[in-house]
């Protein structure tokens, strides 16, 4: 396949790539461009972080889970590229400079990346925006002093140039690379593209941000055999909210889903927040954090506990389902050769949800256990409760038996210290190298505690404590 | 003057511009062939079959080597030859080097690498404390027993005895930069080798061994590192020994780089220790006696373990006078990866050891721990200090001398201390934190102040010397090269600023170039805290002998005295007339006398028997002193750092910039390695956590919210490069303040002793919250 995109203010034809190829390795190994920095090579540790530009404006990416064929008509900024005319250090870099923010510099490309994109976009929540580089070094300290005295300084002339060719030069559906073979084949423009493909092909692998896929060719070294990759699907990328449901598209990335959330769910946004990185949470998608069936994706099961329906596709065939039944066994869901997630609605409800996110690190860590749990009282009596829980099963599992202690029940703490046997009967987790089983079952059942707690008043979020 | 200023890193133009070039990085030439190693699944067996035709099979691969394949030595020990490169039939851990693929791409090296078939014949691995002991699996004939009076007839006369046994966990080096070598071969069975390492010299005389060469046919080159921490120190032996030779067999360049996950599985991380401690305490929070028994885990070869496991010993007083002690350590030997160098060497552990000592019976006694730690320091010296004496007598017998016999001289704790508590203000904080723990339910706090004294100086004493080589050029520009490795400690830029000092020039006529075995002979690692210390004493010897050389001719020139020539501010001032640096340099040459020196420093005052545990190993002691203060969720065991005050003893600093670096960096290391950096084996000796996605470093917002970071204002007491300390390993033992406040947290939760293992992760701390409350 052909493909075209922006680096660093080139145009770059490519002819015949391997679809399966890393802009890491292109860069270093094809470019000569050695400023980006391989880390760990699964998307972890931010060493390789580029700016990629598109209409929706600048953000950091890890180009080690990238697919080239994901950057085909985008503007790419890499290390080599943040400098101005006559090598002028952009703020950051200078910032970086001047406050030490350096010491063994391999960390510091990415580092400087993740700033530029954020500066670009104004952010201010640096510990957020930084979460998802590593620097084995410096304790952090300095680079954040760098980042808030870059934040005062604006963002350099020529780095706002490179949007207008994200947007303009390179039309949606247009033939690719100068008139060769548009790249339709590999790059459906919308869901109705993406369906007839795929009923064509039902053993292609589908990438929607590569966050999981890549990790099967960096790190099994699987050949993935024939892939679609759904980023050009726009119609996939909307965040629809009507009076009765809010409904997102499968492709909708979790920055996207964290912003749409915010007032709406703030605790689910919370969650987002701490899912994963800036970078990842670019690339990473609804639809594929459900597709991929992860016992432990953080996703599953906060829409669980708000009642979301799953709606699947096949060539025009339509299926709308329970989320929770998608969900079949370990590595298994409910999803036949062909068919793909289109979107995940939830209906609008008042808001009771309150997500907790057990990790060994609180940011860009898997979870050990995620607990979501939303409970309505009315009259002081339980009238509603969904609980949900990754962490604790093969799949996302509603806490049945809990849920069923609850509803009905005067909202007390005996009514919750009742309800704790519940847990026993709905988890038996594992033990692994996140958490003990015995860790699992027993701070599930205090998330409901502290569920209750938060309640009622008290202080729980160790977050929001302050010297 | 360059010295004592707070320039920026000499490459963090470079850094920030991804210019600084990394091994990975070097344009190799055309025809570069790339390398990975076939990794045995098993961690203890022989070698059955090894059926190697699909690896040789597989696309892109040229050679495929075994043990057999080797031409000379097959070893990449830096101690004593127990660790083939490629195994030698036996197994010892799982991630051992069977095999050596050689291909055109790094991708299809590690494709090919996975295809080997091999059988082996499986046998029960050594992975714990308890089965090591079982089956007498251990390096050195028996234990290690370091002593000091009675200590066993000291605690059994004491008011208050307390003991315990808990585990300290290991940790991953984490260097953003994972291991690299790129072998390249030349004229007359020559090899050019790059490597990232701390330890070129020793990385030549490994590839040498393995060629059958003498060492003079080996250059190795490392201009920087992307982090080390010890460990580059020797793990980096087997991807260099494996490209020369595999150079060597094809006449090729060969360039080796460890995946991240086989970088994590392949090369040695810190000791895990268990300690068992029992001690006697009078009324008064007085230690009595101590008595330590260390477990060290060190893996299946013995790699650096014996000087790792030798330090803990030595730091088992940490700041205490100890006045009876003893210290028993073992050296077990795993089917794990052969333990390696970590900042601070085995010190940490030990350190951890009488903290949690100190911890216990602060708990026990009901005393203020930070109070209870001031009773027990060392006497402060008595002349030439602005601290006082400590507040106990010190007996003659007693004297102010460590359980190995050293004095210590230079004791800065009793100032710092003062200044810190006051500084961070722990007694009004601790105050209101049991005001805050008296109405919080679910969330309760901790705050805990630790010091730290580190002993500078390699405990194996020959390798404290260090070599340099210095030109100046007829433009005035000088070039230098010195023993020492840059892995972002900013070494390079400190020895700069010193030969700028003594030739009064501006630093942007110093350049350093790579560390070269043909440019400095015989280097020690650059290790141990030693880079400024050893490597700027020889820099500066270099300097001054072309210095005196300048002086001489020009003061002959002028007939005037040489020792009245000044070198300052980029010129040379000599019988009344000036000259710029440039010219006194081009006239120096002019005159036929040589502008190049080489340097060379050895540290003096160490001697040591490291056998009996007696003397003086150490030249100096550098100290440190921390207070943190933490949350935790009494549910979940979640915590946070949210205050972090340190004052650090970095002697007269040579640039207080980059010494406040390696503080803050070191803290958040150390605070790293006992809270959430947490390393898993299962059962059959796989470890579990092999990539950032399961091994927790901490990120962004796990550094302390405030963080507070200052350096003592004092000088070295001895004669170091410009009565600096040595400033690398130190600051990560202020860490353990973080896991002692969680201490101090839980402690809150209850009232039995927390107990705390380490690393305290969320569920560590969680599982010490039902212990103090008489739970499980």
């Amino acid at each position: 396949m052909n493909i075209t995109f922006l680096l660093n203010g080139e145009t770059v034809d490519l002819a015949d790539i391997d679809p399966t190829a890393t802009l890491l390795d292109w860069l270093r190994e094809d470019r000569g461009l050695t400023g980006t920095k391989e880390g760990c090579n699964e998307g972890d540790c931010g060493a390789c972080t580029v700016m990629v530009i598109d209409e929706n404006g600048p953000k950091a990416l890890n180009s080690c889970i990238l697919f080239l064929p994901q950057l085909h008509g985008k503007a790419i900024r890499t290390i080599e590229g943040v400098s101005g005319p006559n090598q002028t250090a952009h703020p950051v870099q200078q910032a970086m400079v001047d406050l030490h923010g350096s010491q063994c510099g391999f960390c510091t490309p990415g580092f400087i990346m993740s700033m530029v994109a954020g500066h670009a976009s104004g952010a201010t929540d640096h510990d957020t925006q930084l979460a998802g580089n590593l620097c084995r070094c410096t304790g952090y300290a300095p680079i954040i002093r760098a980042a808030r005295a870059a934040a005062n300084q604006p963002v350099p002339e020529w780095i706002t140039t490179d949007q207008a060719f994200s947007c303009s030069k390179i039309p949606r559906g247009e033939a690719a690379g100068r008139g060769a073979e548009p790249p339709t084949r590999l790059l459906p423009q919308n869901a109705d593209d993406l369906a007839a493909l795929y009923l064509q092909n039902p053993n292609a692998t589908l990438v929607a941000g590569a966050t999981d896929v890549s990790l099967w060719v960096t790190k099994q070294l699987r050949d993935l055999g024939p892939a679609i990759f759904l980023n050009h699907c726009s119609d996939l990328k909307q965040v629809t909210i009507s009076d009765k449901e809010i409904r997102l598209g499968a492709m909708v990335d979790m920055n996207h889903m964290r912003k749409a959330l915010a007032d709406l769910h703030p605790s689910y946004a919370e969650m987002i927040r701490r899912y994963a990185s800036v970078q990842v949470r670019h690339a990473a998608t609804v639809g594929g954090n459900i597709a991929n069936g992860s016992p432990i994706g953080d996703n599953p099961p906060a829409l669980i506990a708000l009642n979301a329906t799953l709606h699947l596709r096949k060539g025009d065939a339509r299926r709308s389902i329970p989320l929770e039944e998608f969900f079949l066994d370990y590595g298994k869901q409910d999803r036949t050769p062909g068919e793909f997630v289109e979107a995940v609605s939830v209906p609008r409800q008042p808001d009771h949800l309150k997500c907790y996110k057990l990790s060994k690190r609180f940011d860009q860590d898997i979870s050990a256990v995620c607990g979501c749990f939303n409970i309505t009282v009315s009259d002081g009596i339980v009238s509603q409760a969904r609980i949900a829980f990754g962490g604790m099963a093969g799949t996302p599992k509603r806490a049945l038996s809990v849920e069923a202690a609850l509803i009905g029940k005067p909202w007390t703490a005996e009514t919750i210290q009742a309800a704790l046997p519940g847990f026993d009967k709905d988890y038996a987790p594992l033990t692994d190298m996140r958490a003990s089983a015995v860790y699992r079952l027993k701070t599930a059942k205090a998330m409901l505690e502290r569920y209750y707690l938060e309640d009622q008043g008290e202080i729980t979020n160790v977050l929001e404590v302050t010297s | 003057m360059s010295v004592t200023t707070p320039l920026p890193h000499d490459a963090a133009p470079l850094h920030v511009s991804g210019t600084a070039r990394y091994v990975d990085d070097i344009p190799t030439p055309k025809g570069t062939l790339h390398l990975a190693f076939g990794l045995s699944p098993i961690a203890k067996g022989t070698i059955t079959s090894i059926d190697l035709s699909a690896v040789r099979a597989a696309k892109g691969v040229v050679m495929v080597m075994t043990a057999e394949d080797l031409p000379f030595a097959n070893d990449v020990s830096p101690s004593i030859h127990d660790e083939p490169l490629l195994s030698d039939g036996t197994v010892h851990y799982v991630g051992q080097p069977v095999f050596l693929v050689i291909a055109t791409s790094h991708l299809a090296a590690r494709k090919a690498a996975r295809l080997g078939q091999v059988d082996y014949a499986e046998e029960t691995p050594i992975l714990t404390v308890e089965e090591a002991l079982a089956a007498d699996s251990r390096f050195e004939d028996g234990p290690r027993i370091y002593a000091k009076g009675d200590a066993d007839a000291a605690i059994a006369a004491s008011t208050h005895v307390i003991e315990d046994s808990f585990e300290i966990g290991g940790q991953e080096h984490f260097y953003l930069e994972g291991q690299a070598a790129l072998a390249v071969p030349n004229e007359g069975g020559d090899m050019l080798v790059h490597s990232s390492t701390q330890h070129p010299t020793e990385i030549q005389h490994k590839v040498a061994d393995a060629l059958g060469v003498p060492m003079h046919a080996i250059r190795v080159e490392t201009r920087r590192m992307g982090g080390g921490f010890g460990g580059k120190e020797s793990q980096g032996n087997a991807l260099a020994v494996a490209c020369a030779v595999a150079a060597r067999a094809t006449g090729k360049a060969c360039k080796m780089r460890y995946d991240r996950d086989d970088d994590m599985i392949i090369t040695g991380k810190r000791h895990a220790f268990r300690i068992s401690y029992r001690a006697g305490f009078d009324e008064n929070g007085q230690i009595q006696g101590v008595s330590f028994l260390h477990y060290a885990i060190c893996g299946w070869a013995q790699d650096l373990s014996l000087p790792v496991a030798d330090r803990a010993m030595l730091h088992s007083d940490n700041a205490y006078l100890l006045p009876n002690a003893r210290i028993e350590s073992h050296r077990l030997k795993t089917n794990t990866q052969s333990a390696t160098a970590y900042r601070g060497f085995g010190g940490p552990q030990g350190v951890v050891g009488i903290e949690r000592v100190m911890d216990h019976a602060a708990h026990m006694l009901e005393l203020d721990p930070a109070e209870l730690r001031r009773r027990n320091y060392y006497a402060a010296p008595s002349r030439g200090g602005s601290a006082p004496l400590a507040p106990r007598s010190i007996s003659e017998k007693m004297k102010n001398t460590t359980p190995y016999g050293m004095e210590v001289e230079d004791f800065e704790l009793h100032g710092m201390t003062e200044q810190l508590l006051k500084s961070s203000d722990y007694a009004a904080r601790k105050t209101a934190i049991e005001a805050w723990n008296a109405e919080n339910r679910v969330i309760k706090k901790g705050i805990a102040f630790s010091p730290v004294k580190f002993g500078i100086s390699f405990t194996l004493t020959h390798l404290n010397q260090a070599g340099a080589l210095v030109h100046v050029y007829q433009d005035g520009s000088v070039h230098l090269n010195h023993g020492g490795t840059e892995m972002g400690q900013g070494l390079f830029q400190k020895v700069a600023q010193v030969a700028a000092a003594r030739f009064g020039i501006p630093l942007e006529m110093v350049k350093i170039t790579a560390t070269d075995t043909a440019k400095v002979p015989n280097t020690s690692a650059t290790a141990a805290s030693s880079g400024s210390d050893l490597n700027g004493m020889a820099v500066k010897a270099a300097c001054d002998t072309i210095r005196d050389r300048m002086a001489a001719y020009l003061a002959e020139r002028h007939q005037a005295d040489p020792s009245a020539v000044v070198f300052a501010e980029g010129r040379v001032v000599v019988g009344g007339e000036s000259y710029s640096f440039a010219e006194a340099a081009a006239l120096v040459y002019q005159g036929r006398v040589s502008l190049s020196a080489t340097g060379f420093y050895k540290t003096p005052k160490i001697e040591w028997d490291r056998i009996k545990g007696q003397g003086r190993p150490f030249f100096y002691f550098a100290y440190g002193a921390s207070v943190t203060e933490v949350a935790i969720d009494m549910l979940t065991g979640e915590n946070r750092i949210l205050r972090t005050d340190i004052l650090h003893d970095a002697g007269a600093s040579l640039n207080p910039a980059l010494d406040i670096g390696q503080v803050e960096g070191g803290y958040v290391q150390g605070a790293g390695w006992l809270t959430t950096e947490e390393l898993v084996w299962d059962g059959k000796g796989n470890l579990r956590t092999h990539a950032p996605s399961t091994y927790k470093i901490p990120a962004c917002s796990d550094r302390p919210d405030i963080f507070n970071v200052a350096l003592w204002d004092g000088e070295n007491r001895e004669e170091t490069i410009y009565r600096s300390k040595a400033v690398g390993e130190p600051p990560f033992m202020l860490g353990i303040s973080a896991w002692l406040a969680l201490s101090n947290a839980v402690a809150a939760c209850g009232n039995r002793y927390p107990a705390l293992d380490a690393p305290a992760t969320a569920e560590e701390i969680w599982h010490g919250v039902q212990r103090v409350k008489g739970g499980i």
